[in-house]
This record gives structure tokens, C-alpha cells and sequence, in this order.
């Protein structure tokens, strides 16, 4: 308390004595004048280099922008590389992505904002490195992955099923704070008008406070997915590099084809990227393009069910 | 939230009569349930420190920590072997800087105008945008450096000849330094405008009291009320320039060289660990031991910077809740 009131009193002697010693009215109004303009630009930079970003990839992979880029496998021939595979692998990652994280998440979330007690340390505990692990680099997941799945204990070889395990840790705490949000949002009365009626904790968490916390949950896993999708670091580690000319096979013996070997969008984007040649860079240049799309796509739809919600939470 | 803890004695005889009649052993089951999928994100830290400290130990057996730690030549993967790890901690700290050079003043500026100056309507339209700007895959990012900002700053350098030093055309640390700042303005920009937002109306208004325009009540009252959030903003941002591989791998260079040129390419503690753990590398061979103790030092880095940002965040959050 003593510090609020601390910066508060700062706070207003400095607007006092800046008041005091203003220049003359001129040089005032210039310096405003040149601080909103750098304010301006601030903005506007950013906004400035996505527009030139997309604009680039546009012009530059316009040659490549056909049915042939989406029909053709990775190749080291430029002129009939495509990137079927790459699509079908972003897929089946996101597939994996989805199933694994969404329980994991919500189950989280659930305990943090309905049982956990704040003041026991293993709760604290939890919730600090869900913070530090939304911060930790990608690529140490990636070295995570290498060491545990694709080697070591798990072992299963750079398949798809590790690049989903690998890629849904890194994306775990972004749902679960998605969730926790969701959660929390849900009326109090919901849950004391269900207790109430005789309903028990977990009857009036499945009942009552899920079905309002879908649409929150929904945005946050596919606002993930989007990230998981554009990711390509971990993977390196995980997918390796080597031009991957066959999709998955759905076979049920075969884990539905998530024990092949995999290649994905941005990997492949990266791989092209890599090397010299321009046919290949304009490749990545269109290949990208695709990428941007199905991002934008993913983002509308989140974007389009939080509007839903939002309205209907004002109707009410 | 709403708990019900029982620490006062009144209380205590009240909940007996209110109590359930009989333990629920499905709803314990479920709490338990819900547990262990919470506690598994602390396995996955868990699971991270052991799967780097266990290599990165052997990886210590063979080579001398000074060597490591204050060794100039990183050459891991040559015969013979050199493992000075300052050249590429060097190569992320170049990235790094400039990156901040570039988001500090920007990621701040579009913070103040969205929280000070926007109109509602105009905030409405810019802050998705910058969201979108977060969201862009850093491969696209790569690719912008490479078509673009790379030979315009060759350009440049042509074009003005006052200019030190000449830039290399294929790779550069100024050229990733410039791509990270801009990525990075976003996830300055948007804690600083959260912190600002918080700070209380009253405190402008008596700024504008006393006489100050615009300019002073944004750098002279709201930014130094918002101070912590603030920093917040630039230490989350700077631990994403040091964890950011992609746009170094593509951009800054793979010639581990120790350097203050920013017109030369450097080397980062990413870009090695990318490039030497996606070739096929043996299990157990030094070199697979090298990625792991270079993992473990970009871990611990980030993680001593993350329980920065941490506290830094809260302490915002306390002074004007």
C-alpha cells in the first residue's frame, strides 16, 4: 500500500514540476508534433514490413502459384518439386497436435482455476513453470524431443508421432493459459446455482462451466495450432531434412500412419530456403504463400468464434 | 477463488451438519485425474533438465569446463576439436542486442500510441494487425531476409558511402538483428500497453491539471507509473531474440567468427544446435554431446531471464490491482 501511495505522490509532484518548466509554446508544439510522428512510425513499421513481406512472396512465387506446387512431392529437381507431402505432414502433425494437447490442456486448466489452492506450493509450483515453460525456446524442445522420443526412452524414430508430442509440449502452456482464461470467465452464480440444486463439483464442472468455456478453448487451440503449424525449429531436430516423396498411409496397423517418417510445411519451405538456387527460392516463395493461407484461415476461424461469443455473452 | 477453508473454530462446527454424507470416490478419482494432467507440464521441465544435464555431464567429462566456458575458437565438429563456447554466446548477444536496439524504441512507441494516443476505432484495426505480425511462421520471416532485407541494406551501404565497413551480401548479424527487433515489436509493444492501460486514470488527469500536454503526461507520468510492466515487455522479448533460431539460421551466418561487425556473419548458440542436431549424427559421439551442453546453456539462460520477466509482471500487477 505504502508503495502505491509512494508512486502516486512521485508521479504527481513530477506532473507539477514539468508544468513549471515548460519552454516557450513553440518548441512545445514542435516536440509534440515530432514525438506523434515517432509514435507513427513505431506502428507503422511493422505494419509496413508485413505488407512488403507479403507482397514479396507474392510477386516472387507467382511463376510457382499453381496446381503442380500442391500435386508434386519435395524433389532436388526445382522444376518438379512440389509440396504434397509437406501439406499431408502439417495435417497429420496438426491432427496429433489437436488430440494430445486438448485434454492434457483443459484437464490443467481445469484443476488450476477450480481445485487448486493457491497457498500450497506444489499448486504455485505448477503454475510458474506453466509461465517458464511458455517462454522456454523452441528449439530446446527440440532437443527434448531428439533425446527422449526420437532416441532414448520413447525411441520410436523421427516419425509423426514425435514431431506431435514434440511440438504439443511446446504448445501445452499457451492452451492451457487459453483455458484458464475461458474458465475463469464463466459466471460465479453459474457455479453456486448448480451446487445449490445438489449437483457435486465435478457434475457442475462438466455440466455447466465446460459447455460455457468451449468457444474460449476452441480460440486458444486453434490460435496454438496456428503456431504449431509455422514452427519449424523443433522439427529439424525431430523431422530431419531429407526430401520425404510419400504421404502417411492411413493404415490402423500402422498407428494410422503416424509411425512414417514426415516432412512439413515450413520444413520444407526451410529446406528450399537453404539452398542456392532461385528456381528453389521461388519455390519457398509460393510454398509460403500456402503457409500464410492456411494460417489466415486458422485465425479467422478463432477470430470469427470469439465475436460469436462475445456477442452472446452481451445478449445476455 | 471461492475456497472454503475451514480455519476458524464457529465455522468448523457449522460445515459438519453441511458436509457430505458420504465420501465421493469419483470425484476424487477426476481430482486426482485432473492432477496429474496439470502436473504433467512440470515433467515436461523435468524432462527437459534431465535430457540435457545427463549429456551435457559426459559431455563435461571430455572437455575441460575453462576450455568450454572461456575458450575463443568453437570448432566442435573439426579434428582436432575446439569447444570455446564464447564465440557463438557472443554471435547470440550481437543478434540479440540489436534486435533490442531496434524493438526498445518501437515496441515502446507503438505501445504509447495505442494506450495514450489511438482512438478506439483506430486501436480496433491496429492491434489485430500486430497480432497477425506475432503470428507470421519465422520461415517467412527467413525468407524476407533473405530477398529483402539483405540486398536492400547492401544497397544502402552502396548508396551512401560515408557508410563504415561493408556489409557481406549472404549473411549478416545486423540483417537478423533487424528481422528479430521488427518481430519482436509485438510482444514488447503489447505487455508495455497492458501495463499502461493499468495505470490509473486519476494520475493523467492530474497531470493535465496542473498544465502538461500530451508528450509529458505519456514519457514524464504513464511510462515511469508503468515502469515494470515495461521491462517486462523487453526481457520477454529479449529472451525470444536469444531462443529465436530460424531467421539466424538463414540470415545471421553459420561461420562461428568472434566479432563486433554487425556487417559480418556470426554464428548463435541456435543456429549451431539446429544445423548439428539435424544432420545424422551417432548418439553418444561428442559432437551429439555438444548440442545438449549448448541446449543446457541457452536453457539456463532463458530460464534465469523468464524468472525475471516473472516477477517483473506480478509486481505490475500488485501495485495498481
Amino acid at each position: 500500500m505504502a508503495s502505491r501511495h509512494q508512486r502516486r505522490q512521485r508521479a504527481a509532484v513530477d506532473a507539477a514540476r514539468l508544468a513549471t518548466e515548460r519552454g516557450s509554446v513553440g518548441v512545445t508544439r514542435a516536440k509534440e508534433v515530432a514525438f506523434k510522428a515517432f509514435l507513427l512510425f513505431s506502428v507503422g513499421i511493422g505494419i509496413a514490413m508485413l505488407v512488403t513481406l507479403i507482397v514479396k512472396a507474392f510477386v516472387d512465387g507467382m511463376p510457382r502459384l499453381n496446381i503442380d506446387l500442391i500435386t508434386a512431392f519435395p524433389s532436388a529437381l526445382p522444376e518438379q518439386a512440389g509440396i504434397q507431402s509437406a501439406i499431408v505432414g502439417s495435417a497429420y502433425l496438426m491432427v496429433g497436435v489437436a488430440a494430445i494437447t486438448l485434454p492434457l490442456a483443459v484437464g490443467s486448466a481445469i484443476y488450476l482455476e477450480e481445485y487448486a489452492d493457491k497457498d500450497r506450493w506444489w499448486n504455485r509450483l505448477i503454475e510458474v513453470n506453466v509461465q517458464n515453460l511458455a517462454a522456454v525456446p523452441s528449439i530446446v524442445f527440440g532437443i527434448l524431443g531428439l533425446a527422449f522420443i526420437v532416441r532414448g526412452p520413447l525411441g520410436i524414430g523421427p516419425v509423426i508421432l514425435a514431431g506431435s508430442i514434440t511440438l504439443s509440449m511446446m504448445v501445452l502452456p499457451t492452451v492451457i493459459l487459453a483455458s484458464r482464461e475461458a474458465i475463469r470467465a464463466v459466471p460465479d452464480s453459474i457455479r453456486q446455482g448448480s451446487l445449490a440444486l445438489g449437483a457435486t463439483k465435478w457434475q457442475t464442472i462438466r455440466h455447466q462451466v465446460l459447455p460455457a468455456a468451449v468457444p474460449g478453448v476452441a480460440t486458444g487451440m486453434i490460435l496454438a495450432l496456428s503456431r504449431a503449424i509455422g514452427e519449424t525449429a523443433p522439427l529439424l531436430l525431430v523431422g530431419g531434412v531429407t526430401f520425404i516423396t510419400f504421404n502417411p498411409e492411413l493404415d490402423p496397423q500402422d498407428w494410422f500412419g503416424f509411425d512414417s517418417q514426415f516432412t512439413a510445411l515450413p520444413l520444407t519451405i526451410f529446406n528450399y530456403l537453404a539452398r542456392p538456387q532461385e528456381e528453389f527460392r521461388t519455390l519457398a516463395a509460393a510454398a509460403i504463400i500456402v503457409l500464410l493461407v492456411l494460417l489466415l484461415t486458422m485465425n479467422s476461424i478463432a477470430i470469427y468464434i470469439r465475436n460469436r461469443y462475445r456477442k452472446r455473452l452481451e445478449q445476455n | 477463488m471461492h475456497s472454503t477453508e475451514a480455519s476458524a473454530i464457529p465455522g468448523a462446527a457449522q460445515r459438519r451438519t453441511l458436509g457430505v454424507a458420504r465420501r465421493r470416490y469419483g470425484e476424487l478419482v477426476i481430482q486426482g485425474l485432473l492432477f496429474a494432467a496439470a502436473f504433467l507440464s512440470v515433467l515436461v521441465t523435468v524432462g527437459i533438465v534431465v535430457s540435457l544435464l545427463g549429456p551435457t555431464i559426459e559431455f563435461f567429462r571430455e572437455v575441460p569446463l575453462t576450455d568450454f566456458f572461456f575458450g575463443t575458437d568453437w570448432s566442435p565438429t573439426f579434428t582436432p576439436a575446439s569447444f570455446g563456447v564464447i564465440p557463438i554466446v557472443v554471435g547470440t548477444l550481437m543478434v540479440t542486442l540489436w534486435a533490442m536496439v531496434f524493438a526498445i524504441p518501437f515496441g515502446l512507441g507503438a505501445a504509447i500510441w495505442m494506450s495514450e494516443y489511438a482512438r478506439p476505432r483506430q486501436r480496433r484495426v491496429v492491434k489485430p494487425v500486430l497480432e497477425v505480425l506475432e503470428g507470421i511462421p519465422t520461415v517467412a520471416y527467413g525468407f524476407f531476409g533473405i530477398v529483402f532485407v539483405l540486398p536492400v541494406l547492401v544497397d544502402v551501404w552502396e548508396a551512401i558511402p560515408i557508410l563504415p565497413g561493408t556489409p557481406n551480401p549472404v549473411s549478416m548479424v545486423l540483417a537478423a538483428g533487424i528481422i528479430l527487433g521488427i518481430m519482436i515489436i509485438p510482444t514488447v509493444g503489447s505487455i508495455a500497453e497492458d501495463s499502461m492501460s493499468a495505470v490509473p486514470r486519476g494520475l493523467r488527469e492530474a497531470a493535465y491539471g496542473l498544465g502538461a500536454n500530451k508528450l509529458q503526461v505519456s514519457t514524464r507520468v504513464v511510462v515511469p507509473a508503468a515502469l515494470s510492466g515495461i521491462i517486462a515487455g523487453f526481457v520477454l522479448g529479449f529472451s525470444r531474440a536469444i531462443g529465436e533460431t530460424i531467421v539466424v539460421l538463414l540470415v545471421a551466418g553459420l561461420i562461428a567468427n568472434l566479432t563486433i561487425n554487425p556487417l559480418e556473419p556470426m554464428m548463435t548458440m541456435t543456429a549451431f544446435i539446429a544445423t548439428t542436431g539435424s544432420g545424422d549424427i551417432a548418439t553418444g559421439t561428442i559432437t551429439y554431446k555438444t548440442i545438449f551442453a549448448v541446449g543446457a546453456l541457452l536453457f539456463a539462460i532463458t530460464f534465469a531471464i523468464n524468472m525475471i520477466s516473472i516477477r517483473l509482471v506480478r509486481r505490475y500487477r500488485q501495485v495498481y490491482d
